[in-house]
């Protein structure tokens, strides 16, 4: 298997810090007193059931939720997340595995959607942005063509490159990835999984969630396994099997760690 | 350049003769096939209804009455538009209109006399109109913000509005009816206001213009990008439509000429003799140059401008929108507001031509507001709709009721055919976008 070596430096300050977060919807603790951080240019994945709370966790830093206690740090600042505008201001970028497209507009639209470049009168440039879109969607993803048409008439993985772009474009340091591949043929997976390969070389901060485990194993420097809210447990992959992972996810003990665990 | 591609295509064995081509030429004007598709329902109506009426239909005069008497309808229509394609719907419309058109009626021939302005002064109209405006936006905002904030289905809160308006409307002038309404305010309703030939050319020229300019900088704008543009000829073409499209209707407002009679009472009241011989034409009606002007904005506002986009990029995902950090509760508010202040104009424009306040006034416009805006391709499902189709939309609609009642249909059967032709044109619209694979 293909294996990632840990080549991430984590002697400095983690690109984000996650603090004993909770939230809670209607007396379920979704997220449970979880801590968890993220260096530069490392993919951290995220394991776990249905429920398990992953998704809640991540749309905490995504500014769609708001936890009801703990601390997020970027850069070593604790930092207010109460929108995806806030998250946004800090450069943090979410890929939804819904693909959170508006289908109904094109593709330049769709990347610029809520930081539309406009002219000295405050009109929309089209123009302008559709020739940056053409310009990123040229490096990204050079078979894609249809930029004036409406995302609807795309495939799972172009509409998934616009999404890509879009926090490539925006120089997101800080990735938010909620199964990028779920939706998309072979292909287009392999497509996906080079991209975050580069993306992690241009020293993002990438969090993966995914159920594929294998997926996982080759493109996560450590993951981290959910289960009822509470982390199990954040491992070096080098460090564990796949049978390890599995047991964190069904059994929700760390079989690194055992007996150490509170 | 086309001749050699029709041979070459009709004796292509097998093939589509003269098909490709066609569409070759389609495609080079890049014209909007609903669009005009939508034209050329509206020129079959307007064919059939003139053979109908023997030859009376397509007359300068007639056409002049069915632009006024859409004016109102396709004013709100631009607006409904905005609320469809939010996935919302306005059924409160035509009550709010009554309302707005009550507070302005008793500014005018009441509230503004008493604190001591005179009959006829040269405010009243300006003040009655923006106290309208603000009553429409005001009230238009509020029901957004029981729609955006507080998550109750616009279906609910309009319908509440529906009946609450119409009533506010008959409690502000205790059921009376309010006139007559000020000249000045009057110039807005239709024949009572119209800008006479030569203003209605020097508008006419001026629009032509400013289309020819609006044509050039687009194109310059995509060649500056290195974006693919149509020929140059397509181009020309497109333009000639425009501007023969343009000066036509001016045209043909302008033939409809001031009958003698009134012609000889209007010099009369100026103490004249009416000179022999002298005639003198209509010419363009404010409330249209309204309308006209509206649609402008509102396009404006859909195509180039951040509202807009995010208008149409909630309606086509609204889990999406918020995600990017817009702000779809406030924006639901401006949708609302915006429907109110347009509702408010279309008041000015309904009770001047009737140039009196009613308390049916409006009655059933919800209906007709939202039909417009549905003939004319805005979709329920939301994300998808343009103003110049409600427009068209208002018209189909006007021009079926007209000619209806022209011919001598029986009203009954003018509201089975009204039902019918809607149900059948949002069909075609749904066999339509699904032969272009959309949903």
């Amino acid at each position: 298997m293909d294996q990632a070596t840990d080549t991430v430096d984590r002697s400095g300050t983690p690109l984000v810090e996650m603090r004993d977060i909770s939230i809670s919807f209607g007396g379920v603790r979704a997220v449970d007193g979880v801590s968890i951080d993220l260096w530069p240019g490392e993919v951290v994945g995220l394991l776990g059931h249905n429920g398990a709370g992953k998704s809640t966790l991540i749309k905490i830093l995504s500014g769609a939720y708001r936890m009801d206690s703990g601390e997020i740090r970027i850069n070593g600042k604790p930092v207010e997340i109460h929108s995806p505008r806030d998250a946004r201001a800090h450069n943090i970028e979410t890929i939804y595995q819904t693909l959170a497209l508006a289908d109904n507009l094109d593709a330049p639209s769709n990347l610029f959607l809520g930081r539309e470049i406009v002219t000295g009168l405050g009109f929309l440039d089209d123009a302008a942005m559709e020739a940056e879109t053409r310009k990123i969607m040229a490096r990204l993803n050079p078979n894609f063509k249809k930029i004036n048409e409406p995302v609807s008439a795309l495939s799972g993985g172009q509409r998934q490159s616009v999404a890509i772009a879009r926090a490539v474009y925006f120089k997101a340091r800080i990735l938010i990835m909620d199964e990028p591949t779920a939706a998309l043929g072979v292909h287009e997976t392999k497509m996906v999984a080079d991209l975050i390969k580069e993306l992690k070389r241009q020293g993002l901060g990438i969090f993966l969630i995914s159920h594929d485990t294998r997926e996982m194993m080759e493109l996560c420097d450590r993951v981290a396994v959910m289960k009822n809210g509470k982390l199990v447990g954040t491992e070096r992959v080098e460090d564990v099997t796949e049978d390890d992972i599995l047991s964190m996810i069904i059994l929700g003990k760390n079989p690194l760690r055992e007996g150490v665990e509170a | 350049m086309t001749d050699t591609s029709t041979e070459a295509a009709a004796e292509r064995p097998g093939g589509t003769p003269a098909a490709a081509p066609r569409q070759n030429f389609v495609k080079a004007l890049d014209l909007d096939l609903r669009l005009l598709g939508m034209i050329g329902a509206l020129v079959i109506i307007w064919l059939i209804f003139h053979i109908a009426t023997g030859q009376r239909f397509l007359t300068p005069r007639n056409i002049f009455n069915l632009t006024i008497q859409t004016a109102s309808v396709a004013i709100m229509a631009t607006g409904m538009v905005f609320v469809i394609v939010t996935r919302h719907i306005d059924l409160a419309v035509g009550a709010l209109l009554a309302t707005c058109s009550a507070v302005m009626a008793m500014m005018q021939a009441r509230w503004l006399p008493a604190m001591g302005f005179e009959l006829g002064h040269w405010a009243i109209p300006w003040i009655a109109i923006a106290s309208g405006i603000v009553v429409g936006t005001v009230i238009g905002a509020f029901q957004g913000w029981l729609v955006g904030y507080q998550l109750i289905p616009a279906f609910i809160v309009t319908l509440g509005g529906l009946l609450v308006w119409r009533n506010v409307g008959w409690f502000i002038t205790d059921g009376q009816t309010i006139g007559p309404l000020d000249d000045t305010f009057r110039a807005f309703g239709g024949i009572t206001g119209t800008l006479g030939e030569r203003w209605s050319w020097i508008i006419g020229i001026v629009a032509s213009l400013a289309a020819l300019w609006a044509l050039a900088a687009g194109r310059r704008n995509k060649l500056a990008h290195d974006f693919p543009v149509k020929p140059l000829w397509a181009e020309i073409v497109v333009a000639g439509l425009v501007v023969a499209g343009i000066l036509g209707f001016i045209w043909v407002l302008n033939s409809y000429e001031i009958p003698e009679r009134v012609l000889a009472r209007d010099f009369a009241a100026r103490g004249e003799e009416l000179p022999e011989g002298y005639s003198e034409a209509y010419g363009l009606p404010i409330s249209v140059l309204l309308v006209l002007a509206i649609a402008i904005v509102m396009t404006v506002i859909a195509r180039r401008t951040r509202l807009g986009r995010y208008i149409f990029a909630t309606g086509g995902n609204p889990e999406a929108a918020e995600l990017s950090g817009i702000n779809t509760r406030l924006l639901t508010v401006k949708v609302f507001a915006i429907m109110g202040a347009l509702a408010a104009i279309s008041a000015v424009v309904a009770s001047a031509r009737l140039a009196n306040h009613t308390n049916d006034i409006g009655t059933l416009d919800e209906l007709r507001v939202i039909a417009a805006a549905v003939i004319g391709g805005t979709a329920l499902s939301g994300g998808v709709g343009t103003i110049y189709g409600a427009i068209l939309g208002a018209l189909i609609m006007q021009s079926l009721q007209s000619g209806m009642a022209m011919v001598g249909v029986d009203a009954p059967y003018q509201n089975i055919v009204v039902g019918v032709v809607l149900v059948v044109a949002v069909y075609l619209d749904i066999l339509y976008r699904r032969s272009l694979g959309a949903k």
